[in-house]
């Protein structure tokens, strides 16, 4: 198994536990996180990053557990394995497309995906030395897309990557996230709520508001 | 890419605001590289051309002004002494040496020195060529009055009445140069250097030639043989009373410094004044504006601390997602201390090393505005030890207005930051 977490348990200061459902999967599989806004989705997802701490259980990722690993060696390994895709694409404004890639290689100490052909790959290849701030926001997302393979992860997570993207744009960035994902031979998990995103990965968790 | 090459991106995504507090560093540091460089080489310069001189001998006036005309040529004589006044001096059993000097001529500005070969001895200075003044009208010129006026040797010149340019020329006797004394930085750089007598002789002429007035000090137009011989140890030799500008005196023991200035003083028309006093004297007055501009670039390097730790720090609101993002894509949080203290001392790094530039360039440019007298022979690009201080000082800032910032961005909670949008 490439990827299991299990008995996942957090609690906001002041509110009840969460308790979120485990997940198992394998290289190249990919799963939905759904579930209502406010029900903890993205707390899952920070969880399964390394992020946040748990309270109790655990996240394992190619046999070792993220939710015991701290400081330096959490950040170092957050950056070699796991590429996480944002909500909005929040590039690195003083950098240029290929920097911001560059960027994910120097952190992570990996050279993981050529940047070249990755930005090929993503249809972004004219848009290289371009500043992120004059970028379409389809386009941003997929340089954010980039810059969570860059470094070839073993788990790719993505927050609601399609919500602010037009149909043609979102069904491009799930196909993308899914065949990059593939390539690589990583476990993708998308949270998401988006009616469109469920068509295409039949495979899915809920998350319940206690 | 790495944390200096993102430091830098993130320093010149905001020019304005990066190149604002880099110029306002670079301004108070030049202002105090200016003061290190002169006060470091006045300094040196000042005890360097009063080196060996114990007191200077000048008509009655200002102690100050004795010693600014005697020793350093940049101001005016208080007036001329009477030689067999001067003469008694040399049978006192305090005195060691005494070197008699006539003012009165310049050439272009430099001024020409009446006096004897003990005067270019007390600087140990040697020729660069020619040999010393033997008779009357023959001069050897300072290394740069002959750089700036072209004069080499074998050349005549007319001298022009006055110690300063613009009056009118002694057209009647021509100086001749018979050497040129080696740069050692020191006054005789800016001196024309002749026996006593061609001064006096020159006047004479002068006198002679435009009125015989009444008012001349001399009863008969003096009647001058070029081939009279000139003193070119002690006193010249003459019949006549003659008058001297300043003596220039070595004493032979310590006692001297407290008995003699006292017996000149009170027993003379003479007017004695100790180099080392009066230059301290001056350096007190002079302090008081040091110490007020010194006061003004502390203030200027406070402000533009203060400006560097509001850019940083407003910086750091508008980049509080990008550093989570930086966390998240695998940045761990000492690397986030590290870029903001990295900008701060590369901000404060460019302002030290432009500062120490615009400082040596103000002083280069104040230099070109004075081409004679003292300011124009400072060296401007002499680089001092204390000049790495300020490079020390600038970081220290730099380290000071990145504290907060950097430990800001150390603390920042990368999972609240991403979950708000």
């Amino acid at each position: 198994m490439l990827f299991e977490s299990k008995n996942l348990t957090y609690s906001h200061p002041g509110q009840r536990p969460l308790a979120f459902p485990d997940i198992l999967l394998e290289s190249g599989e990919s799963m939905l996180v759904l579930g209502k806004s406010g029900s903890g989705k993205t707390t899952l997802l920070n969880l399964l990053a390394g992020l946040l701490k748990p309270e109790a259980g655990e996240v394992k990722l190619a046999g070792r557990n993220i939710a015991t690993m701290k400081g330096q060696e959490l950040d170092l390994f957050r950056g070699k394995e796991i590429g996480i895709v944002f909500q909005k694409p929040h590039l690195l404004a003083a950098l240029n497309v290929k920097e911001n890639l560059q960027m994910a290689h120097f952190l992570g100490k990996k050279k993981g995906h050529n940047i070249e052909q990755l930005l090929a790959e993503l249809g972004l290849m004219d848009k290289a030395n371009s500043s992120v701030l004059i970028l379409s926001e389809g386009e941003a997302q997929r340089v954010s897309i980039a810059r969570a393979l860059a470094n070839s992860p073993k788990l790719i997570l993505a927050d609601e990557p399609t919500s602010s993207l037009d149909d043609e744009n979102a069904v491009r960035v799930v196909r993308l996230l899914q065949t990059q994902a593939a390539k690589i031979g990583a476990a993708l998990i998308i949270v998401t709520h988006d009616q469109r995103v469920k068509a295409h990965i039949p495979n899915f968790v809920e998350v319940k508001a206690p | 890419m790495n944390l200096f090459k993102l430091s830098w991106k993130y320093l010149t995504f905001r020019p304005l605001s990066t190149g604002l507090n880099v110029f306002l560093l670079a301004l108070g540091l030049a202002i105090i590289t200016v003061l290190l460089l002169i006060q470091d080489q006045f300094e040196k310069k000042m005890n360097q051309d009063a080196a060996g001189i114990d007191l200077v001998v000048g008509a009655k006036g200002s102690p100050l002004q004795i010693i600014l005309s005697g020793v350093y040529h940049i101001d005016f004589p208080t007036g001329n002494i009477p030689m067999d006044e001067a003469q008694k001096l040399v049978k006192n059993r305090l005195v060691k040496k005494v070197i008699p000097m006539a003012l009165g001529d310049n050439f272009q500005g430099f001024r020409i020195v009446g006096t004897n070969h003990d005067y270019p001895a007390l600087y140990e200075v040697q020729l660069n060529g020619g040999k010393l003044w033997e008779n009357p009208f023959e001069v050897i010129l300072g290394a740069e009055v002959a750089e700036k006026t072209g004069v080499g040797i074998g050349d005549e010149f007319v001298g022009s009445h006055g110690i300063s340019i613009g009056s009118h020329d002694h057209d009647a006797n021509k100086f001749k140069v018979t050497g040129v004394l080696e740069r050692k930085g020191n006054v005789l750089d800016r001196l024309i250097l002749t026996s006593v007598e061609s001064i006096w002789y020159a006047h004479d002429e002068g006198e002679a030639a435009e009125t015989g007035d009444s008012t001349s000090v001399h009863e008969e137009p003096h009647e001058f043989n070029p081939q009279q011989s000139i003193a070119t140890k002690g006193f010249p030799k003459t019949d006549e009373s003659r008058e001297l500008t300043a003596l220039l005196i070595q004493y032979r023991n310590p006692m001297a410094a407290i008995q003699l200035p006292r017996l000149i003083n009170s027993g003379t028309s003479m007017q004695a004044a100790s180099p080392s006093f009066e230059m301290s004297r001056l350096f007190e007055l002079l302090g008081v504006g040091i110490t007020l501009l010194q006061g003004l670039a502390v203030v200027i390097i406070g402000i533009s601390g203060l400006g560097i730790f509001i850019a940083l720090y407003n910086s750091l609101k508008e980049r509080k997602y990008d550093l989570a993002i930086l966390r998240a894509i695998g940045a761990s949080r000492i690397q986030l201390l590290l870029l903001i203290f990295l900008e701060g001392i590369m901000l404060t790094s460019i302002g030290a090393i432009l500062g120490i530039l615009l400082g040596h360039t103000f002083l280069s440019v104040i230099i070109s505005y004075n081409e004679q007298g003292v300011v124009s022979t400072l060296q401007p690009w002499i680089f001092l030890m204390q000049e790495l201080w300020i490079v020390v000082y600038a970081l220290v800032v730099g380290v000071l207005a990145s504290v907060i910032p950097a430990f800001a961005a150390y603390q920042t909670s990368i999972a609240k930051q991403l979950t708000k949008v």
